[in-house]
């Protein structure tokens, strides 16, 4: 008689499961990496920077990045118009970068998901008033609509990023309401009703978790795209107002030097451009773990 | 499928008195009243402020108002620049060509790389041209695109001097608007170089403006063809014999490619959204341009116009994509 061997193969957990996926895509964890670095740029910034973000060097006006003919290696990436440090500048301007990401998603994630539950968990009538609102938003160009808006509550980063998040807030409210509406029928969930599980837990406890996957890539998405209308917002001189060292702001205040200085220019756009697509790159591989659909291929 | 137009129709109304309540809400909104607007500056005794508010009809009731602001809509009028007392409507059917030949150029151009590129990317999935092509995508889907023109004028209009800086067409050429779209204007007034002139001056922002869209259409195509060409119908045309080219480009590409029109509809909003970047970034005198300029000249009646009219733009244009989308695809029908 042979010996049976009986090995007991404990299912992986969801963390593991979700690296196992993630780690797959070679993109995603090169955006992980940046987006790492930048974070910890950010957060240190005041000892990684080499100079202040605001003070202005008289005798540097102009300076061109340090491979460059003229450039000194004390100022890297050369510095703008009023002698200030371009790298000091770019790594404080991380911080406002993915603070407004930060602050956009939670606003329109929070307001999103709550709108968009009650939407698909209660149909009817609150649901169709609540689309037609969505619809109307979405009617308006988004960066048109936050200009507007901003125009009306006064230039600034905070008013910007209350714009930005209001134009947001119809992906999130539409992606929510699909997801509830589909699991709303679906056996366990009448089961819980069944067991006496009140409106709110039902809501919240029992359908809202098993929605999460798509709000999470959404979410992902959402937080370069905020970072990048709000660069755009700056660069229009809506959003946060010089001297702040937001990128887009930079931008704006570099386009006259354009001829003459083409550091100026192209490092902060650089700068919101790896950031961007770094978060997108993430929000690839974060698609690729949780879709279970994808998970076969 | 009269039945689908009207359905779709009647969902528009709700959305127009929306949008309408926004853009009447819009003025306002904004600190002091709208007499107080237009005088800016200047001093102004109360007397004449109840004066001008009466004669505006600002001193009703907001319904009468809202009601007027609807009835005048409907009938085209728009309201008037307070700066050049045009009316909005005037100013934005003499604007409007240059930014849909704008738009135009730009989803041309978007669709002509990105659908190739896509079904080149799925037929050749796993390979380095996928990822070469997946990846350039995802670059040009995280551009800010008012950076990428930046870095476009200063290579090709400053370093190799190849084409203009701003504007639609070089002053030496003068012609009448016929249909307010430069490249056709150009060829018919016959000059010689008008047309080679427009082109010149379009292309930059055309290659912008086309940035996003073309990312995104390329990235749906993909993955739309991938779900096609695991399907059974693919297959059984590949074991009757049919050459690849006529798997790929008439089997599959035909159903992939309805997905893939829907993006193209949803890029309106985006293109829109764009025009009011790559207009400002060029100097191209289309409606983005106008309605960043209004909003910061403080001409809110060209603001709260133009948003109204934008909005409808788009409203008319989803409709027809629907419209459209329920003639190539029979199931959404009803």
């Amino acid at each position: 008689m042979a010996v049976v061997e009986i090995k007991t193969i404990t299912p992986p957990n969801g963390l593991a499961e979700f690296w196992f996926y993630f780690s797959r895509n070679k993109g995603a964890v090169i955006g992980l990496a940046v987006f790492v670095i930048i974070l910890v740029l950010a957060a240190f910034a005041a000892f990684v920077a080499p100079h202040s973000p605001s003070i202005q060097n008289r005798e540097v006006l102009l300076l061109p990045p340090a491979w460059v003919e003229g450039g000194r290696l004390t100022y890297f990436l050369g510095t703008d118009a009023v002698g200030r440090d371009i790298l000091s500048r770019l790594i404080y301007g991380a911080r406002f970068s993915l603070f407004i990401g930060v602050v956009v998603v939670s606003i329109s994630v929070v307001s999103g998901v709550l709108v968009g539950l009650i939407a698909g968990y209660f149909r009817g009538r609150t649901d169709t008033i609540i689309m037609r609102v969505m619809d109307i938003i979405l009617a308006f160009p988004s960066l048109l609509l936050a200009l507007v808006l901003v125009a009306v509550l006064g230039p600034g980063l905070v008013n910007a990023m209350i714009a930005i998040s209001l134009v947001n807030l119809p992906h999130f409210v539409r992606l929510t309401r699909a997801a509830v509406m589909t699991e709303r029928t679906k056996d366990y969930v009448i089961a819980s009703k069944v067991a006496g599980a009140g409106t709110l837990r039902l809501m919240f406890l029992t359908i809202l978790p098993n929605c999460l996957a798509p709000l999470i890539v959404q979410a992902t998405l959402a937080f370069s795209a905020a970072i990048l209308d709000a660069a755009a917002l700056g660069f229009l001189g809506m959003g946060a107002q010089p001297p702040t060292p937001e990128w887009g702001t930079m931008l704006a205040e570099a386009r006259e030097f354009i001829q003459r200085a083409w550091w100026v220019v192209t490092f902060p756009g650089l700068a919101i451009l790896i950031t961007v697509l770094a978060i997108n790159l993430m929000g690839d591989g974060l698609r690729d773990a949780l879709d279970p659909k994808l998970k076969r291929s | 499928m009269l039945r689908f137009i009207f359905g779709r129709l009647a969902v528009l109304v709700p959305t127009f008195i929306g949008v309408s309540i926004i853009a009447f809400s819009f003025i306002r909104l904004l600190p002091g009243d709208p007499v107080m607007l237009m005088s800016g500056e200047r001093v102004m005794s109360p007397e004449r402020h109840t004066q001008l508010m009466a004669d505006l009809g600002l001193d009703r009731p907001i319904y009468i108002q809202y009601f007027d602001y609807l009835v005048n809509l409907l009938q085209g009028d728009f309201g008037s620049s307070i700066v050049t007392k045009r009316a909005v409507l005037t100013d934005f059917l003499q604007l409007f060509p240059a930014t849909v030949e704008l738009s135009l150029c730009a989803i041309i151009l978007a669709v002509a790389l990105g659908v190739p590129a896509g079904v080149l990317a799925a037929v050749k999935r796993g390979t380095w041209l996928d990822q070469t092509l997946m990846g350039t995508a995802l670059v040009g889907y995280s551009m800010p695109i008012f950076w990428w023109g930046l870095l476009l004028v200063i290579f090709f209009s400053g370093y190799l001097g190849w084409t203009p800086v701003s504007g639609r067409i070089s002053l030496m050429y003068f012609f009448p608007q016929v249909t307010g779209f430069m490249l056709v204007d150009s060829l018919i007034s016959g000059q010689a170089g008008a047309f080679k002139s427009a082109v010149t001056y379009l292309i930059l922002p055309t290659i912008v403006l086309a940035t996003i869209p073309l990312a995104v259409i390329a990235r749906q195509t993909r993955s739309a063809m991938l779900e096609v060409l695991g399907e059974d119908y693919v297959r059984t045309a590949r074991s009757k014999g049919l050459s690849p080219f006529r798997v790929i480009g008439i089997h599959a590409l035909r159903n992939a490619l309805i997905p893939v029109v829907t993006t193209i509809g949803l890029q309106v909003g985006v293109l829109l959204a764009g025009a009011i970047l790559t207009e400002t970034i060029f100097s191209w005198p289309g409606i983005g341009k106008w309605m960043v300029d209004s909003v910061f000249k403080r001409d809110y009646q060209v603001v709260q116009g133009g948003l109204m009219l934008i909005a409808a733009v788009i409203m008319v244009v989803n409709l027809i994509v629907d419209v459209l989308y329920g003639f190539i695809n029979p199931r959404i029908r009803y």
